[in-house]
């Protein structure tokens, strides 16, 4: 790829959108300044399964399925020569889980992704992204989501420490369909996603589920949208973050949007944010924005707080030395979200890491 | 043969409105086989004693001492008393999202005996344990105290004394929210766990129902913060007739 456009708005800092991420520290994604290469990390895996076909296409096959006003989405896609799709046939019900993850030919590089995975009708099945490894990546994933179909959506944010990731993992939601993500982010130097969920038709379903675990000067940014634009759809937020170690920063933000047609609707979002040790901030902005009085529910919950000491005591009292009751909290604390991915070799080593970071925080 | 000895212990609480006096000087000698039980109305203390041996952070000792078989208790941490053989059965025994029973007990074990229980023996242990407490095997696999019912709140209060055999249990109002048959079971978990280790136990109650079942050896009275009489198992009818009002407001 060669230079990059430049007619596009570069973020100040002080817009809404922009106002927590530090700009300075995103690799030149946001205004241009970036050396895009050529590298295409994303690989799928190595065997076949039936219904499942996994290509690189070249962009005027298959032109973006929706719009963005993230200068970083825009310009992937408008500037990505190839898209990476993965389609899954109608009527189908994918045995194993598909994993897709990154082969980086020259650690450090930048790049411009996109990617796509459509859910043909009445199919299901389970896409598992494995982020790993150092890039400055922007990225644009978009999930279609055909009628009556189910896809449960994992993306594991474990980057090396100077990695850089600012994307947009994007749901449009078709009748009936059912749409399960859980969003992981563990490690990267600056990660910032934006997982959006578009409702198209009644009956959808949407379940974006995530935790992050900040430490030491890492930015960890989820910027949640939930468009319900039409009748009778359901979403449910749940994301859990912990921080440790001076200016870990996480920035959580859950906007969901209830349409005056969106009547029905039954939502209900929450952010809990775990502080581990002092000179971390975790900001949690939960917006709920409703234009018809005329739904099922609609509710919201945010806090941030540290250790509760009546937990920590019931474990104590029972001989459990201070460190390992942290540790038993913690790992009950993250639990509730990392079982739900589903398979028990990435929660292990999930939970393990989890072990690791406490026990070099010394907590 | 151990011995708990609590002498002129004095605990305040601190508040928005400053530092409040709760204990006034308690004095109490609990030895290995023995039962005592601690009766006196709401807001007198009882669980400001029983909290303040277990070491809860929120307590501040300003006078006295608590000794187990001559070991300064006090000096010790949370997790340092109940390895040394203390155990307290909380009133209100606290949620611990995420975390199961079944890792919780066997986290708990490991550090009461210093070795991690071996699978096998440790699985029919826990059974049985649950099993005599008339506990449904499911348990095991729910999270420590979420959604339990008051009635399973106690029992797993009463299992953990079963496995974890500390020499000396406190047990905080273990009788309040029980029905009939939930407090004989529960009574008789406290007399199997007596009976297998020698426990002595301080047993605090409003009531004097459960003193059916958990026979004490010595009733102590307790309002505004100290012991105000002492006696055998007839002051516990004594009060049983008359109730409180002689011991409070004077
Ligand atoms: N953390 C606290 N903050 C303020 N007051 C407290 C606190 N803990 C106990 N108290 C007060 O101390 C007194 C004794 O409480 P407690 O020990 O719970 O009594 P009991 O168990 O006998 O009912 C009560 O008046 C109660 O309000
Ligand atoms: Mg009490």
């Amino acid at each position: 790829m060669s230079l990059l456009a430049t007619n596009y708005l570069t973020p100040s800092g002080r817009e809404e959108a922009w106002r927590f991420t530090p700009l300075n520290r995103l690799g030149g994604l946001h205004d241009g300044s970036v050396d895009i290469s050529d590298a295409e990390s994303m690989t799928g895996p190595e065997t076949a399964q039936a219904g499942v076909k996994i290509s690189r296409v070249s962009r005027e096959l298959l032109a973006p399925e929706s719009q963005s006003d993230d200068v970083i989405v825009s310009r992937a896609q408008a500037e990505c020569a190839t898209v990476f799709h993965v389609e899954i046939s109608p009527g189908i019900e994918v045995e194993r889980a598909i994993h897709l993850r990154r082969v980086i030919e020259r650690s450090g590089e930048s790049e411009l992704s996109r990617v796509r995975i459509t859910v043909g009708e009445n199919s299901r099945a389970v896409v598992i992204v494995e982020n790993s490894g150092n890039l400055v990546l922007g990225e644009d994933i978009e999930i279609v989501l055909a009628p009556h179909s189910f896809l449960k959506f994992v993306t594991l944010q474990e980057w090396d420490a100077p990695a850089i990731y600012a994307a947009r993992h994007h749901a449009i939601i078709d009748r009936d369909a059912t749409f399960e993500s859980v969003t992981v982010t563990v490690g990267g130097s600056l990660v910032r996603i934006l997982p959006t969920v578009e409702f198209v038709a009644s009956g959808a379903s949407a379940e974006l589920l995530g935790v992050y675990f900040a430490k030491e000067g890492q930015h960890f940014e989820h910027r949640i949208h939930v468009d319900h634009a039409v009748p009778k759809a359901k979403s449910r937020v749940n994301y859990k973050g912990a921080l440790s170690g001076d200016k870990a920063h996480t920035v959580w933000i859950g906007d969901v949007l209830i349409r005056a047609a969106a009547e029905g609707t039954d939502t209900y979002e929450l952010n809990r944010n775990l502080l581990l040790s002092d000179g971390a901030r975790a900001d949690s902005v939960p917006n709920l924005e409703i234009e018809t009085g005329e739904i099922v529910g609609a509710g919201h919950a945010s806090t941030t707080g540290r250790f509760d000491d009546e937990q920590l005591f019931y474990l104590m009292s029972r001989g459990v030395p201070m460190h390992e009751a942290r540790r038993l909290v913690v790992r009950g604390f993250f639990s509730e979200i990392i079982s739900r991915i589903g398979d028990e070799i990435i929660q292990e080593r999930l939970m393990v890491g989890i072990d690791g970071e406490l026990a070099k925080a010394g907590q | 043969m151990s011995t708990l000895d609590i002498r002129g212990l004095e605990v305040s609480v601190v508040t928005e409105k400053g530092q409040i006096e709760i204990l006034r000087g308690v004095d109490l000698t609990i030895s290995s086989g023995e039962t005592h039980a601690i009766m006196g109305p709401n807001g007198s203390g009882k669980s400001t004693l029983a909290y303040s041996i277990a070491g809860h952070p929120k307590y501040t000792i300003t006078g006295g001492s608590v000794t187990l078989d001559g070991a300064n208790v006090l000096e010790m941490t949370v997790d340092e008393r109940a390895r040394a053989g203390l155990f307290l059965a909380m009133q209100y025994p606290v949620e611990v999202p995420g975390v199961s029973v079944s890792n919780f007990l066997r986290t708990a074990a490991t550090a009461i005996r210093g070795e991690a229980p071996k699978l096998r023996t440790w699985v029919g242990e826990v059974k049985e344990a649950m099993s005599a407490l008339n506990m449904d095997p499911a348990f095991s696999e729910r999270n420590v105290n979420e959604g339990f019912s008051g009635g399973e709140k106690k029992r797993h209060e009463i299992m953990q004394l079963e496995l974890l055999k500390p020499k000396i249990a406190i047990l905080d109002e273990t009788d309040s929210g029980l029905d009939v048959d939930a407090l004989r079971i529960v009574s008789e978990g406290v007399v199997r766990a007596k009976e297998a280790n020698n426990l002595g136990v301080l047993l605090i109650t409003h009531y004097t129902r459960i003193l059916r079942y958990i026979k004490p050896d010595f009733v102590h009275v307790f309002a505004n913060g100290r012991i105000v009489e002492e006696g055998g198992p007839e002051l516990a009818d004594k009060l049983e007739a008359n109730g409180y009002a002689e011991y409070v407001g004077a």
